[in-house]
């Protein structure tokens, strides 16, 4: 479904990316983890055109993206939750979704009800707090809204950057079930984490980076118990 | 400590130390007592105000505001406020003398221009300390359409009001590519370059001596120069304005820059073309100062680079930021207040600078969203 060729992507003269290569098929979930300023979040904004790459190329469903301004990426359906969640907290929680519909919808149009209604059934406490402002809202219901802004736009790629940052660990399995839930309904994952033990529990593959380079990949079991990955991320 | 600042003594002492420079310590002293004065007679006049009292006249007035506020029909009650007001407005030419509503003319060129840069620095939340070049555009190309081919105000009016519109996007091109200060520095440039072009090209726009004679606009064969006249003419521009940007701004493009306004990588994260919307922004409110340019031209009949420095985009910086980023009442009343308390003040001639500028550091220290900021920052503005 998405597939990454030798992307090079650089922050001024600081090559972030060295050459990723990677691919995500239709229906999975794949996570990427990796230590501060391995890439991860990098990649991410390559793939939804926030950053553009230097060399190689990005596809998606068969088209070439990694020229395409991040408006029309979205509108192709990739949807990227940004780190620290970003959410418009100055707005209330209908507006931050109605937000996230914006390429798809019609302001005021039934089809919008429609799908906010669905993203409601995933997330019940956004409904109760609907006309809330989104900054008065608790870190782990913000994670929630910042998720559901990405699913207003039906995306058939979900990028998530950490959703568990700065969450309680009670709050972090309620979100990566959500995600689940979120896959089981057909859309497909890519997901970077910090915390790697979860993250590759979820996932059916996982790839680790390390300074802009691929440096492991296998499935999700495979990582959680190769001695290298235990050595390295979950502290064993 | 917010309590400390907050306290008559503190704002009689800062505003009175603000003073002393100007006319030494007995005068200073003097302002510091009047202020301390002021300031708590007001505290308790607002403590009085909600406590229960037998006063008559406030109780009538608390009256009328509870009725007002209970009405249970909210639609019944902007109707009455808007008859009510714009009854106001359309009477007011009746009342007064030619002074004031050659002020009241002034106010409505500036509500216009203030309407305008609320659309980029309230709604999209960008910096343009420049806004006044593309006043001067406007009022210039009418000034010379008007001179040198003769052309008439209506026929001018589409001419030079898509000049400026296209001036905007030509700023605009090369300004987005920057963020917050650096743009503010550009704008001001732009604004800088603008009228230094205006006063020292002689041979086009006769440079500092200014294009005079211009010809003021006809309606129906009838020509509009009395000042009552264009009192009226003037409102119906504002009212167009006012209409038509609350219309944009309540639809997809509006809340595209509310987006933006809000965080620029979760807008165009979630599809938002941010740079096509800072575009149409810039240039929409272009578009109004356009406008605002040629009515200034038409009702002077003179225009000169003078009208056009730096304090003009201040001013109308002002005037959106005291009213409330964002609201379009709220930056209504701003225009009005920041046109009128000058020339209230012109008694106190030397000193209205002075006490305009503690007046909005007062209003930064009580209101800082403005006066009628606040709800403008979501959807309903």
């Amino acid at each position: 479904m998405l597939e990454l060729n030798d992307i090079h992507t650089f922050y001024g003269p600081i090559e972030a990316l060295k050459g990723i290569t990677l691919k995500v098929n239709q229906g999975e979930i794949v996570c990427l983890i990796g230590n501060n300023g391995a890439g991860k979040s990098t990649t991410l904004m390559t793939i939804s055109g926030i950053l553009k790459p230097k060399a190689g190329t990005i596809s998606f469903i068969g088209s070439n993206i990694s020229d395409m301004p991040a408006h029309s990426i979205v509108e192709m359906g990739i949807s990227h939750v940004p780190e620290g969640r970003r959410i418009f907290s100055r707005l209330t929680v209908k507006e931050n979704l109605e937000m996230g519909g914006y390429v798809k919808f019609k302001i005021k149009s039934s089809k919008l009800k429609i799908q906010l209604e669905k993203v409601y059934e995933m997330f019940s406490v956004l409904k109760e707090r609907e006309k809330q402002l989104g900054g008065t809202l608790s870190g782990g219901e913000q994670q929630m809204l910042a998720i559901s802004r990405a699913l207003m736009s039906e995306p058939k790629l979900l990028l998530l950057d950490e959703p568990s940052l700065g969450l309680a660990p009670i709050i972090v399995s309620r979100i990566f079930k959500a995600i689940k839930e979120i896959n089981e309904e057909g859309v497909t994952i890519l997901l970077v984490e910090q915390n790697a033990h979860a993250a590759l529990n979820l996932s059916d593959r996982g790839y680790v980076l390390e300074n802009g380079r691929i440096k492991m990949h296998g499935k999700g079991k495979e990582l959680l118990n190769s001695e290298e990955v235990k050595k390295a991320y979950l502290g064993e | 400590m917010s309590r400390f600042t907050a306290s008559p003594f503190f704002i009689a002492l800062w505003l009175a130390l603000l003073f002393l420079p100007f006319k030494g310590f007995k005068a200073a002293g003097i302002l510091f007592i009047a202020l301390f004065a002021a300031v708590s007679l007001l505290k308790v006049f607002k403590n009085y105000l909600n406590r229960d009292s037998d006063h008559y006249f406030i109780n009538i007035l608390r009256i009328a505001v509870k009725i007002y506020g209970r009405c249970p029909y909210l639609k019944l009650r902007s109707i009455a406020l808007t008859l009510l007001i714009s009854g106001l407005v359309m009477a007011l030419p009746f009342y007064w003398d030619d002074y004031k509503i050659d002020i009241a003319v002034l106010a409505g060129i500036y509500i216009i221009l203030a309407l305008g840069l609320n659309i980029v620095v309230g709604f999209t939340g960008l910096l343009n300390l420049g806004f006044v070049a593309f006043y001067a555009i406007g009022a210039y190309s009418y000034a010379l359409l008007n001179t040198k081919l003769g052309l008439g105000f209506w026929a001018s009016l589409p001419l030079s009001v898509m000049l400026v519109t296209l001036s905007g996007f030509i700023l605009a091109i090369p300004a987005l590519r920057l963020r917050g200060d650096y743009l503010a520095i550009v704008t001001l440039g732009f604004g800088e370059i603008v009228r230094l072009v205006l006063n020292n090209w002689d041979s086009f726009t006769k440079g500092p001596n200014g294009i005079g004679g211009i010809e003021p606009p006809h309606i129906f064969g009838m020509q509009i120069s009395s000042l009552g006249h264009f009192y009226y003419f003037v409102i119906i521009f504002v009212l167009l304005a006012v209409f038509i940007i609350r219309r944009v701004a309540a639809s997809r493009i509006g809340r595209a820059w509310i987006a933006i306004r809000e965080d620029e990588i979760a807008s165009s994260s979630i599809g938002i073309n941010t740079t096509a919307y800072k575009l149409y922004s810039f240039a929409f409110a272009a578009f109004w100062a356009g406008l605002a340019g040629v009515l200034f031209a038409a009702k002077m009949q003179f225009v000169s680079p003078e009208s056009f420095t730096f304090m003009e985009s201040v001013l109308i910086l002002c005037m959106v930021i005291l009213g409330g980023l964002g609201s379009i009442p709220g930056v209504i009343l701003g225009a009005i207040i920041l046109v009128m308390l000058p020339e209230m003040l012109r008694e106190v001639q030397l000193y209205r600078m002075l006490a305009l500028g503690s007046g909005l550091v007062m209003l930064m220290i009580f209101r800082p969203q403005g006066l009628l900021g606040g709800k403008g920052v979501s959807f309903r503005s």
